[in-house]
């Protein structure tokens, strides 16, 4: 066997990103010793990036506000398949996270009032998003690592988790390896919490990093949790898409909340022509109207550009086929035309250099080319909507990698809130968890060597898959199997070829030593990617409808019946099963408030 | 479009050379596109750090034809054509390989810093403060820590004054130091631990500085000034002379 370090915390957090600090100041703060292990260097995960806001329901930029709409907002934005208990809470809980940040040393942007400035944003009914400018994740991972490198925890940064460790039907730590030097190290810990992102790694164009694989849906499914939803992809409206090497790269939705429009080759205010019924009581329905609004009368309703991005990603796709597209294949969106040049580079400022640096156009004076990019799974692993635990003892999920709040399709800045509001709760649970058990779990020996076999396994043997050729397959299946638009005969193809990329995969090579080898890490990631690919696949083939994230060109319509039900995939007798599980009932004075007159 | 040529350090701490790749060039394609093609196909354990390949996360950071930049920032196009691209890892930091160096110590220097002290709320449960106040320091949060400047500083690259923070340091404090919120006094630290006198105001910081951060005027001369003005430091008024000096130390360091 491999040597390896033993590492021993009360509590492991696995991702460092907003959910996975958040997660270890609150478990800190219960008393316990806490590790937090991470991928890549500290402050770099996924939620440095983000950019438009957080959204919290603090009614200071409009005092109509309250969290019962956003509530309801972030209900009808997941198409009703959230969880409520997840929503209540996130929406309840979501202003006192954001104020706490504050307190911690966070910079948001002002009203003249003094308070913190509030954004519009696609679905959400009030300006609702606290941000700094285009650049919020920034300033919330660093607020939370400032805060959090004075709290008692140890950091293991750079470090891969590749298994989670069991005694029996309980967690007992993980084991992973460091990057730079490929040596093994063993947690052990008497809970554990998932904190490690998102999937878009599964698709060519994302708006994900090289760490999103999937890493924790995969440890969770292989130590037998259960995930939900994972048909659920949310495809962003707008990426970019020329040159070809900024294509995925983000433009925040804030663009369109600060008043940004979508136009198509003939210059056409597309939207207007795809509101669906659902939302049209609350969107304008003239160029007029949305242009008061933008101005600020409280009376206009919210411009069609702004509505859900499952709504907006498509409809950009079908202008396109209708041979309306721009010239690379995707929409127009314009801000030039709406607001000020300084204001624009005010407002928008890392996206008028990113523009400019990279794709050679001044967005304050010429219109950007977008279309849909991979951004953000809404499934992910199963959990108890209090106390974030999963269905495996001692195994607790936050963030991106855990699911329920934002059902069938997430509204933009409800990300940032789930990650310190759920953050914080798993943190708390997992540490409440571990202080109720007196002694640390035993290590068990098998399991470590199996793992260690598992990861070393490219090193051996006399394959001939290279990773990168792998993971650009792997991307290419997802897209045409099971991308923005589905179909039956393709997510058959889909499973198919994901088999064979499974069988491809044992084959797997790599070249040089364990001393920080990319191509070793992408070998090691490429198993989760590949498990999580075939729970979106299978999940999508067995949902015959449309409902948010997911599009199926044979089931074009939303089903009542599929309303009721949650798809979850798990891992029995070595084999991925999936089960249809009935939605948690919603009380009473929930259900009423997803009726709100307008403008209650 | 014709291939470009690159020259890549390959090795580790015990030692390591320029390695030759030929890579396809395509519109718009920065150097990370070709570190990234010559890991898919020439070199797959080529090792180098990055994520958001949009200038926002600080993972990237390398020396490009000598300069320390983000290989994701930087266009192909704006390099001089007909020559090889040198891509090298930062030379401040110890290397681990090829272009990944260690960079813990900024990690280290960050915790020494006393954390944000806030004031109490006003009565409503509210902190009230005016954009304008904010903006100062919000230059200083866009801050990646991408350790650019680290590189750079010759204090910390050529002197190795490992009692000077750095400029990415001296951000972070002034930061901390001018939020409206914070009720902290580190200025001694400032001085004595971070070494703030160090800096002699070459200014090649901030030239680096992707996020252009006024490095040195807006967070470095300020921090000063404040030192001074509570030791009264015989020694500020030698900086003050540097200071009006700074044309000609510039040539003298680089
Ligand atoms: C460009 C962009 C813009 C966005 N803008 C917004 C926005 O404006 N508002 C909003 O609400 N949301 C936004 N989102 C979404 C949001 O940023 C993410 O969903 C969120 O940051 C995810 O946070 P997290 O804490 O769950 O994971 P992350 O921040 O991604 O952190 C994951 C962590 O897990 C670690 N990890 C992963 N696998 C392993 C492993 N095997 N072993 C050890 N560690 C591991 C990683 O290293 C990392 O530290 C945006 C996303 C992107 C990509
Ligand atoms: S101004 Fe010069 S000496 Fe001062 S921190 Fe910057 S690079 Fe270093
Ligand atoms: S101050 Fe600028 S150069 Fe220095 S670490 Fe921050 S972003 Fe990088
Ligand atoms: S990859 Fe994030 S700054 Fe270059």
């Amino acid at each position: 066997m491999d040597n390896y370090e033993v590492c021993e915390h009360d509590v492991i957090v696995i991702g460092a990103g907003g959910a996975g600090l958040r997660a270890a100041i609150e478990a800190s703060k219960e008393g316990v010793s806490v590790g937090l292990v991470c991928k890549s260097l500290l402050g770099k995960a996924h939620t440095v990036m983000a950019e438009g806001g957080v959204a919290a329901a603090l009614a200071y930029a409009d005092d109509r506000d309250n969290w019962q709409i956003h509530f309801r907002d972030t209900m009808r934005g997941g198409k009703m398949l959230n969880n409520w208990r997840m929503a209540q809470l996130h929406a309840q809980e979501a202003p006192d996270r954001v104020k706490e940040l504050e307190e911690w040393g966070a910079l948001f942007d002002r009203l003249p009032d003094g308070r913190i400035s509030q954004r519009n944003f696609g679905g959400h009914r009030y300006p609702r998003l606290a941000h700094v400018g285009d650049r919020t994740g920034l300033e919330m991972i660093r607020t939370l690592q400032n805060h959090g490198i004075h709290q008692g925890i140890q950091v293991y940064m750079e470090c891969t988790i590749v298994e989670l460790l069991k005694e029996g039907d309980r967690i007992a730590g993980a084991i992973g390896y460091w990057r730079e030097t490929g040596v093994f190290v063993v947690f052990r810990a008497k809970a554990v919490v998932l904190c490690t992102g998102g999937i878009g790694k599964a698709f060519r164009v994302t708006s994900n990093s090289w760490e999103y694989t999937g890493d924790g849906q995969a440890l969770a499914y292989r130590a037998g949790a259960d995930l939900i939803d994972m048909e659920f992809v949310q495809f962003h409206p707008t990426g970019m898409i020329w040159p070809p090497s900024v294509q995925g790269i983000l433009v925040t939705e804030g663009v369109r909340g600060d008043g940004g429009i979508l136009q198509n080759s003939k210059g056409e205010r597309f939207m207007f022509n795809y509101i669906p019924e659902m939302f049209a009581a609350e969107t304008a329905d003239t160029e007029e109207e949305a242009a008061r609004w933008l101005k600020g009368d409280k009376h206009a309703r919210r411009p069609p550009d702004l509505l859900t991005r499952d709504v907006v990603a498509r409809a950009i796709r079908s202008e396109v086929r209708a041979g309306r597209g721009s010239p690379h294949g995707g929409a127009f969106l314009n801000v030039y035309s709406q607001l000020p040049a300084e204001v624009i580079r005010k407002r928008l400022p890392s996206m008028y250099h990113q523009f400019k640096k990279l794709g050679d156009v001044d967005i304050t004076s010429q219109p950007m080319e977008v279309g849909p990019t991979a951004h953000y799974v809404m499934g992910g692993i199963r959990v108890n909507p209090d106390t974030q635990e999963s269905t495996v003892q001692g195994l607790f999920a936050a963030g991106e990698a855990a699911a329920g709040l934002h059902g069938a399709n997430r509204l933009g800045g409800n990300s940032l809130s789930d990650l310190l509001v759920f953050g914080k709760r798993a943190g708390e649970y997992a540490a409440k968890y571990a202080k109720d058990r007196s002694s640390g779990p035993r290590i068990d020996e098998g399991q470590v060597r199996e793992a260690q076999q598992t990861a070393l396994a490219p090193f051996e043997g006399n394959g001939t898959e290279n990773p990168y050729t792998l993971l650009r397959d792997l991307q290419t299946v997802m897209e045409e199997g099971a991308g923005i638009v589905r179909n039956k005969a393709d997510l058959e193809q889909g499973l198919e070829n994901l088999k064979k990329l499974v069988a491809r995969h044992r084959d797997v090579k790599v070249e040089g030593s364990r001393h920080f080898n990319p191509g070793w890490h992408y070998a090691v990631d490429l198993r989760n990617l590949m498990t999580v690919s075939q729970a979106v696949a299978l999940c999508a083939l067995n949902r015959e409808e449309s409902r948010g994230g997911h599009t199926r060109e044979d089931h074009p319509d939303s089903v009542t019946k599929w309303e009721q039900v949650n798809s979850v995939v798990r891992l029995r007798n070595g084999e991925m099963q999936l089960e249809h599980a009935r939605r948690p009932d919603m009380p009473d004075e929930l259900k009423a408030l997803l009726t709100l007159p307008e403008g209650a | 479009m014709a291939d470009a040529r690159l020259k890549v350090f390959r090795g580790t701490i015990e030692g390591g050379a320029l390695k030759d790749y030929q890579v396809p060039v395509f519109e718009g394609m920065v150097v990370l596109d070709a570190i990234h093609h010559i890991q898919a196909h020439d070199a797959p354990d080529l090792a180098c750090r990055w994520n958001c390949k949009a200038g926002k996360c600080g993972s990237c950071s390398a020396e490009v034809n000598g300069k320390p930049s983000l290989m994701c920032m930087t266009r192909m196009d704006s390099l001089p054509a007909g020559r090889p691209i040198v891509v090298e890892p930062m030379r401040r930091f110890p290397l681990i390989r090829d272009l990944v160096t260690d960079v813990s110590w900024n990690y280290e220097i960050n915790k020494r810093i006393k954390p944000f002290k806030p004031k109490p709320r006003e009565a409503d449960g509210t902190y009230r403060m005016q954009q304008m106040d904010v903006e100062r320091i919000q230059e200083f949060h866009k801050c990646i820590e991408c350790f650019l400047c680290q590189d750079t500083c010759h204090v910390l690259r050529d002197h190795r004054r490992y009692e000077f923070a750095g400029p990415r340091f001296m951000i972070r404090l002034a930061t901390l130091a001018m939020h409206p919120l914070d009720t902290e006094n580190r200025l001694r630290e400032i001085k004595d631990q971070f070494g703030v006198g160090y800096c002699n105001i070459t200014k090649c910081c901030t030239e680096v500085c992707p996020e252009d951060i006024h490095i040195t005027d807006n967070a470095i001369i300020p921090l000063k000034e404040r030192v001074a003005g509570e030791f009264y430091d015989p020694l500020a008024w030698l900086w003050r002379l540097v200071r009006g000096k700074k044309a000609d130390q510039r040539s003298e360091v680089h």
